[in-house]
């Protein structure tokens, strides 16, 4: 690990990340097979054995949804300094992500490592497009609450774009890009939100504000804004008409691998970093699909040693687009996404009184 | 009431409790009529399911049931027969409203409200029939709603049958209960059923290429074509005999290759996996998984275990287990275990199992390939006879 944190994060190429993740991987899931009793009998089922050596691409991956149905944890409860819940609406089932001192440690320093990238070394005055509410109430405390706090760490003097209401408030926004006049200035929110909330009363107010220093980063997923026919290049140009701002990234990741975001880079590739790698299945047999190809998205992350979510099936449809050929000169994987899996019909006599 | 929460497919007038004799000639020759009907439609003809009610209700077929229920009693509808059909199955609707015609009754039937074509080209076909003025009683005694989930309309349309038919399994009958029907009225319910199959080793090594190819098909018509999800699809498989290993590849195996007829969407096959997950984290009594790329799962346990009929696929994931003889599937058949299949096992066999061990579950023996053919004898029910009344005349 100790290499991961002195390099820039997007310096390894194929073989030496392969090789790294190789026996990374090997560590990490013996370390859990003996701390997690659901994960071990997992394995034991499935037939993977660690006396064998494996290709990063061998380890076996569950499926995110297993974190909504059990408690996974690789430590012992004592251990447990926090713990993440999924966003999710009211009656849904929520993940539940248990962070130890040193999974919460190693994130935090691997978000700022990959950011950093792009936001430069110092910390810039962050602007979060957000309402403060969504950190301070409690009850509405989720994975946007905690990418909000997780983030806060790469800024100075927070300031909030929306208020309790999820109104833009413009005059705090005005009085804080007067304050920081001339200086680069960091910008967060959710991908959506940030459509909603700012985007949309900047257009409505007809207000006309300078972000040309502006650095934003937002994630979160386009699936929203299906509806309305935007998707990323809409998204950067509309933003950049409004309030001129042109350095815009987006990023992926989940609840179940804090930290190891994948970031989207200049030429609007969305990158794997040296802590995380990606790779797109084949619905019908899981098998690899190349570049072009589109299939279900496994993820990989060395940062979790406290539960067993190094290696996860999301839910999400990408396509891999190159492999350490990015004209941005950054290693890793590159990929784009292509939203959620649908739902289907299902057939078949039970269970159908229809559920609303 | 409010009405206009109901959408009315077909039927001018809401139907009275009209009754007549079971198997009525006006009922037989409808029937047969919307057999032709849907043989001549050139959109008909591609639906499987729609193929198999024209097959169903052929004058041949319907002859054939009235012979067999002819006991020489006098036989009469009930009235006027809610029905509750599966939201999921496109033509289950038509059969239901069969077995309320069939018996004599008047019928208000509650259909999909998803968007199935097969629907549409019944509801088409049905209502083109009954323009011809033969059939002016059918006409006045039908009613084809949708609605969604209200219970002020179940309330209504129980408080005023004679008989009701719920499909859907133990939620809709739950929630059907919670509306009361008159004290006379009757029901007849579909609740949560398991299903099995049972095979005999040896004859599935001795058979030929071709047998294995249309046992295979056959297991996949029972399973597959509904998402593994109805009464009487198979969960598990049962071997018998000393050759399950050989046998059970080449069963598996031919299986496999019925996977092209398959739609596997990304989301079952994510389901599927998370199901097998599940399996996999929560047992210790696995000998064994298989996969078949994601189209099939097989797990193979131990033994029998206590929790059998909860444990469950679908979009094709099944248990396997080698018993040793059919006794032993007595250890957990209950009264919810409802299909079984068989290959390579003799009918005395079967004949002997069933009366050897008290069962009281079990409701419907046949062979692979017949799970989904639905009949007027049905999860234990002798439908025409539920549905209606027999006179005794002394």
């Amino acid at each position: 690990m100790d290499k991961l944190w002195g390099n820039s994060p997007f310096s390894m190429d194929r073989y030496e990340k392969s090789e790294f993740y190789s026996e990374k991987l090997a560590e990490l899931t013996k370390k859990h097979i003996n701390g997690c009793k659901l994960y071990q009998r997992l394995l034991k089922n499935f037939d993977f054995s660690l006396d064998e050596s494996h290709v990063p691409e061998e380890y076996p991956f569950i499926p995110v949804r297993l974190f909504k149905d059990y408690e996974l944890l690789s430590v012992d409860k004592s251990e447990i300094v926090k713990t993440m819940t999924s966003s999710g609406t009211t009656g849904q089932r929520v993940s539940k992500i248990f962070l130890d001192r040193t999974t919460s440690a190693n994130q935090t320093k691997a978000l700022v490592k990959i950011t950093s990238e792009f936001l430069g070394k110092s910390r810039l005055p962050m602007l979060i497009i957000d309402s403060k509410k969504a950190v301070s109430d409690r009850r509405l405390f989720s994975a946007r609450g905690a990418g909000i706090l997780g983030f806060s760490m790469l800024g100075y003097d927070l300031t909030y774009a929306l208020d309790e209401n999820m109104e833009l408030d413009i005059e705090t926004v005005k009085s804080f890009l007067d304050k920081h006049k001339g200086d680069d200035i960091f910008l967060f929110g959710f991908t959506y939100m940030i459509w909603a909330h700012f985007y949309k009363s900047l257009v409505k107010l007809n207000e006309k504000i300078d972000l040309s220093k502006g650095i934003l980063l937002h994630g979160g997923g386009f699936k929203k804004l299906q509806d309305e026919a935007v998707d990323n290049e809409i998204y950067k140009d509309e933003l950049n008409r409004v309030c001129q701002i042109e350095r815009i990234y987006n990023y992926y990741g989940m609840v179940e691998q804090t930290g190891s975001i994948f970031m989207e880079c200049e030429r609007g590739r969305l990158h794997a970093s040296d802590f995380s790698d990606i790779f797109i299945r084949d619905p019908r047999d899981f098998s690899l699909l190349g570049r072009g190809e589109k299939g279900l998205i496994q993820l990989v992350s060395v940062l979790p040693e406290s539960y067993p979510g190094h290696s996860i099936l999301t839910e999400d449809i990408g396509e891999l687009t190159g492999e350490d050929d990015c004209p941005c000169g950054r290693h890793g994987k590159t990929f784009k996404i292509h939203g959620r899996i649908k739902k289907a019909e299902i057939r078949g006599c039970s269970d159908t009184y229809e559920r609303r | 009431m409010s009405e206009d929460k109901i959408k009315v497919l077909l039927g001018d007038v809401e139907p009275t409790a009209c009754v007549s004799e079971v198997y009525n000639d006006e009922v037989c020759r409808f029937a047969d009529d919307l057999s032709k009907w849907l043989r001549k439609d050139r959109n008909a003809l591609s639906f499987p399911d729609l193929m198999a009610v024209s097959f169903w209700c052929r004058k041949g077929n319907i002859e054939k049931m009235r012979n067999e229920f002819d006991d020489g009693k006098i036989h009469i509808g009930r009235g006027l027969i809610f029905h509750i059909t599966p939201s999921n199955v496109p033509v289950n609707f038509i059969f239901s409203y069969f077995f309320g015609l069939l018996s004599g009754n008047s019928n208000i039937v509650r259909v999909p409200s998803k968007e199935f074509p097969q629907v549409d080209i019944l509801c088409t076909a049905v209502k083109e029939i009954l323009e011809n003025d033969d059939y002016i009683n059918i006409r006045k005694s039908t009613r084809f709603v949708t609605y969604e989930r209200d219970k002020e309309i179940n309330d209504y349309y129980s408080g005023i049958c004679d008989g009701r038919v719920i499909w859907g399994g133990d939620n809709t009958i739950k929630a059907l209960r919670e509306s009361p029907i008159k004290p006379k009225a009757v029901e007849v319910v579909f609740a949560d059923r398991y299903s099995f199959g049972v095979i005999q080793s040896e004859r599935v090594v001795s058979a030929s290429d071709e047998e294995i190819t249309s046992l295979a098909h056959g297991f996949y018509n029972d399973t597959y074509l509904m998402d593994q999800n109805a009464c009487s699809t198979p969960h598990c498989i049962f071997w018998l005999g000393n050759q399950v290993r050989e046998a059970s590849e080449i069963f598996w195996g031919a299986v496999k290759k019925e996977e092209e007829k398959y739609s596997l969407e990304p989301i079952k096959s994510v389901d599927k996996y998370t199901d097998l997950c599940h399996i996999a984290m929560e047992r210790d009594d696995i000998a064994e998984i298989n996969t078949y790329g994601n189209f099939l799962y097989v797990v193979g346990l131990k033994k029998i275990p206590s929790d059998m009929e909860s444990i469950r696929g679908r979009y094709g994931m099944f248990f396997e287990v080698h018993i040793k003889s059919m006794d032993d599937l007595s250890m957990f058949i209950t009264e919810r275990s409802q299909t079984m299949i068989y290959y390579g096992v003799e009918k005395n066999e079967l004949n002997d199992f069933i009366k050897k061990n008290n069962l009281k579950g079990v409701d419907r023996i046949v062979p692979f390939g017949n799970a989904l053919d639905i009949g007027v004898i049905w999860d234990g029910y002798d439908i025409i006879r539920s549905l209606s009344r027999v006179i005794g005349i002394r």
